[in-house]
């Protein structure tokens, strides 16, 4: 019996202790007409041996084209290391932990992770990590609506140069309580969002706002003013919420340094509240995850954080360790009053991006985020090169841009020129049909320090085939037609 | 000693990155970072030693046996990790066109048709990234389903006494206020009391059969039937599915919502406190509600053949969904595990689950009550698990069951769930699982037969609890109060 060891005779001896004649006698407590029948839907069992090839065989239909897509999900180099020692079986296989003494090896390890993301971040505290980057803004804005006593609207600002599907996953947690989620359009020529845009927006909600997100790099990959922004929204009395990819952050301006500029006070500096998520740092993309998100605040709102947060402490010789602190924020202990209903942190993930960031190094990210930026310099140069492909915005793009396809005629569209592409080995990019119409035949297309220069020739050579072929095929139908 | 403790300026891991930093200085220099992040320095060997040694400051079920009640410590297969970390799958790009990932997508239609066998429900949506996440998605489609029928002032959720935290703590997040429905001395639900609190503000009930207390809930059909006569719907938790599962469905109980802890019932890994899974699975009339995305298979026929594909449904197909709670689909990566493992049971495999995480549970009850404990509730069978209470002990000779707890590290055993559910005083929650051997279970027994003696003549043992481990008891009160969150270099504790 798969995973079961009991032999027939320990089975008999068991009975025996129990005072029952069978293994049935012990579900006599449940209403017999209610037993469920034999599972016909659910196939017999199988050995190792014969999932194996089964799950081989699956893996094996999945995609091996070179991938240059991003949009919230990026292909990094993982040092081995990192899941060799993640999947040991005392990480892999232990509990939240709760008996301390017996999980130093987990919490003194999450005590690390938030020491790393919080240098990462230069934010004051971190927590053990929730689900994903998108469920880490929703909690982020619960935060905020609990945190800002001086605004009574719980209007929060999201520009839609926040990842769509953030902003989508945020709505689905927080509409059951009552905070309202406004959009600030972005501006057409540099991709991003103004002061401006987000003023006019702030009018014409009255003026009471209780805080605003800003994403960098946004979606576009373009880079925002977050100096100027965050102090215009602390002058407002509106906390700044930051969603960052924290890769990045080894090279831009971390949300804990954002703003500061002459008449702000000095400690109201830097975002109140960082959110993203932490796959890019040592999680494998994997279909989706799991990932985790990172969550960072001020040290004056960490009463208002959700989730699990580790301490140090000392034991009773003195000697130091760590344990899961504030407790009395959370579920098991405040019920219905509960700063969140969240329970679990991605602690497996987290124990990977802990390993990952201590064999990278700051050294290590830079250089690898720098790469990113430079290599996709290399791919837009290149694309851009190419007859009616154009680079859409003009603010600085990190290592994603959006491009637009001039001329395909009224029945063409992004996806069938990625289509096209994926029959040649490239995934192209991510279609921004869906959530962005009025950027036409546009593309989001990511690099990172894993595509090599062969990579982005192939994908340059294989884009103008596509487009050559398309247009021939256009040709063909006009001249057909005349 | 931290990893910072290790780190000397200038070292570095270079192999794992580009070797040389490439040109940043197209970026305006106000959006550049100053100074390098305070990250450790320290070489590969000197990272890989300090978690090595790390993981073995951690008990683990691989390394010992893990009897924490209401979390299902079971083995986590190894081959379930293997699989599940194959190249195919961790390349996979979640916005991958869905024609080119058919094999991920496969598994987890797959995954999705066995949960909708194994607990009766009409569909299933593995969306949601943890069991209070799927809470979550559970109590939102009970909110969607009353307002899709105009039915607005169902706004108060009825929850037992002994239920999880999450249960009450999700329903407020949801926009519900909270009623308790107490529970009787022998486990099952206060009836009575429930027939007294529905009516037309009920929306519905959130549930754990077994319960929390370790015994199967009897009167389950009486009390779908006062709920769905109020007008409310019933919500299934799934954290003991494991002691059902094969047995007896959720859905054939009446329930209407259901979620599963994928990491609990289907073995995925606890991870240190995750990611974990928590589907969910909805009878019919809650489909359209179901969290996104979820797959859909379509079976075409060309020249005679038929060719099965798979596809992600959004919200252009499901208009009345709840909306996403992540920004792709959950935890792909435990899902592939809970599959592997689901594959490797079989439907033979399911119902053995059941037998003999009950068969365990009452053997060691049966145990426990022949070595002179005393059992929350006596009398009625144990599901998957069972609580002793230590209040005579606490009593006569001033010990917890916090020091029991510690006094169990000691010996080799982690320690059951303690001080949960919060109705029983001094209680000890034990879990088995199926898949540990009766010399586990006998070893257990004799460690806890042992420390009650040691409670009765030698008290303090217990309470110096543990002497063992790295660290003896922490200072809980000193973590809140001078809190220390993140390394700062030069500062000490």
């Amino acid at each position: 019996m798969p995973f079961i060891p009991h032999t027939d005779q320990e089975i008999t001896q068991m009975l025996a202790i129990i005072g029952a004649d069978s293994i049935e006698d012990l579900f006599d407590e449940i209403p017999a007409h209610l037993r469920a029948a034999v599972m016909q839907a659910i196939p017999p069992g199988m050995t190792e041996m014969e999932i194996s090839r089964l799950m081989q065989q699956r893996a094996e239909q999945n995609t091996k084209a070179v991938c240059f897509l991003g949009a919230g999900a990026y292909q990094h180099h993982i040092p081995a290391a990192v899941w060799e020692i993640t999947t040991r079986g005392e990480f892999y296989s232990a509990y939240t932990p709760y008996q301390a003494e017996a999980s130093q090896g987990t919490l003194q390890l999450t005590y690390e992770y938030q020491s790393m993301m919080t240098a990462l971040t230069a934010m004051d505290v971190s927590n053990a990590s929730m689900y994903d980057g998108a469920s880490s803004l929703a909690e982020a804005i619960l935060m905020a609506v609990r945190a800002n006593r001086k605004s009574k609207s719980r209007k929060i600002l999201l520009p839609t140069t926040v990842n769509p599907v953030y902003r989508q996953t945020a709505y689905t947690i927080v509409k059951g309580q009552q905070i309202e989620l406004v959009e600030v359009p972005y501006d057409q020529t540099t991709g991003t969002v103004t002061l401006d845009q987000i003023k006019q927006q702030q009018d014409k909600q009255g003026g009471d706002i209780t805080a605003l997100v800003l994403q960098q790099p946004n979606f576009f990959g373009c880079l925002e003013a977050v100096d100027e922004i965050t102090d215009w929204a602390h002058e407002n009395n509106i906390l700044l919420i930051a969603v960052i990819n924290p890769l990045t952050m080894a090279v831009l301006k971390p949300p804990g340094e954002w703003g500061g500029n002459a008449h702000v006070d000095n400690n109201n500096n830097g975002a109140d509240i960082a959110c993203g998520d932490g796959q890019p740092l040592g999680a494998p993309m994997s279909a989706g995850g799991p990932y985790y998100g990172l969550l960072c605040c001020k040290q004056a709102l960490v009463r208002q954080m959700p989730g699990r947060i580790v301490g140090r402490t000392k034991d009773l010789d003195g000697k130091e360790g760590f344990v899961l602190t504030l407790q009395a924020r959370e579920q098991h202990i405040r019920r219905s009053k509960a700063t969140s209903n969240i329970c679990t942190n991605q602690g497996l993930v987290v124990t990977a991006s802990t390993i990952h960031m201590a064999i990278m190094g700051a050294k290590g990210l830079e250089n690898t985020a720098a790469a990113c930026f430079a290599n996709n310099n290399k791919l837009v140069a290149q694309l851009t090169a190419i007859d009616g492909m154009e680079k859409v915005f003009s603010a600085t793009h990190f290592h994603e841009t959006v491009l637009q396809f001039d001329d395909l005629a009224e029945d063409n569209c992004v996806a069938d020129i990625l289509a096209a592409l994926m029959k040649k080995g490239i995934i192209g990019g991510y279609d921004l049909s869906l959530h962005y119409p009025e950027l036409g035949h546009a593309l989001l297309v990511c690099t990172t320090e894993m595509r090599s220069e062969e990579d982005i020739n192939a994908y340059a050579k294989a884009l103008q085939e596509v487009l050559c072929s398309l247009n021939s095929t256009q040709t063909a139908a006009l001249s057909e037609t005349a | 000693m931290l990893i910072f403790e290790h780190s000397s300026k200038g070292r570095n891991g270079a192999p794992q990155s580009p070797v040389e930093k490439a040109s940043v200085t197209d970026i305006p220099k106000n959006l550049l970072r100053k100074n390098s992040a305070a990250l450790p320095e320290v070489s590969e060997l000197q990272a890989v030693r300090h978690y090595t040694r790390l993981s073995r400051k951690n008990f683990s079920i691989d390394t010992e046996f893990y009897p924490l009640g209401s979390c299902t410590m079971k083995y986590n297969p190894r081959a379930c990790n293997t699989l599940a970390m194959l190249p195919g799958f961790l390349n996979a790009h979640p916005l991958t066109p869905d024609q080119q990932n058919q094999g991920f997508l496969a598994c987890m239609y797959d995954l999705q048709s066995m949960l909708c066998e194994a607990t009766g429900m009409a569909a299933f949506s593995l969306a949601p990234m943890a069991g209070a996440q799927g809470e979550f998605a559970g109590v939102a489609m009970i909110g969607a389903y009353h307002n899709s029928r105009g039915d607005f002032d169902r706004k108060e959720m009825l929850i037992p006494d002994a239920a999880h935290g999450t249960n009450p703590a999700t329903a407020v997040m949801c926009g519900f206020t909270v009623r308790e429905i107490p529970t009787l001395d022998n486990g099952d639900v206060d009836i009575e009391t429930l027939k007294q609190a529905v009516g037309p503000q009920t929306a519905g009930l959130m549930l754990t059969n077994p319960s929390t207390l370790g015994v199967f809930e009897r009167n389950i059909e009486a009390i779908a039937k006062v709920i769905h006569e109020a007008g409310g719907l019933l919500y299934y938790d799934g954290a003991n599915l494991n002691a059902i599962l094969g047995k007896i469905r959720p859905g054939d109980m009446g329930f209407d919502v259901i979620h599963s802890n994928l990491h609990k019932t289907f073995s995925t890994p606890h991870g240190g406190g995750g990611p974990g899974s928590g589907a969910v699975g909805v009878a019919e009339r809650l489909i359209p509600f179901l969290p996104l995305p979820t797959v859909a298979k379509e079976v075409t026929r060309e020249e005679g053949l038929e060719n099965e594909s798979y596809h992600y449904l959004t919200a252009k197909d499901c208009p009345q969904s709840i909306g996403r709670l992540s920004a792709f689909m959950g935890n792909p990566g435990v899902l592939l595990r809970a599959f592997i493992y689901m594959r490797f049971l079989g439907r033979e495999g399911m119902v053995r689950v059941a037998e003999f995480a009950t068969l365990n549970a009452n053997y060691m009850m049966a145990e426990a009550k022949r070595r002179g404990f005393t059992l929350a509730i006596d009398q009625r069978r144990a599901s998957h698990e069972f609580i002793i209470t230590l209040k005579n002990e606490a009593r006569d000779f001033h010990v917890s069951a916090m020091d029991f707890a510690k006094r169990l590290l000691d010996l080799g055993y982690h320690a059951p769930t303690t001080y949960f559910p919060l109705l029983v005083p001094e209680c000890l929650l034990i879990e088995p699982t199926e898949s540990e051997a009766k010399e586990a279970l006998d070893g257990f027994m004799d460690a806890l037969e042992q420390i009650k003696h040691e409670a009765e003549t030698n008290p303090e043992l217990l309470h110096a609890a543990p002497q063992t481990l790295p660290v003896k008891r922490l200072d809980e009160v000193r973590a809140a109060k001078q809190l220390d969150l993140a390394f700062k270099p030069g500062a000490s504790v």
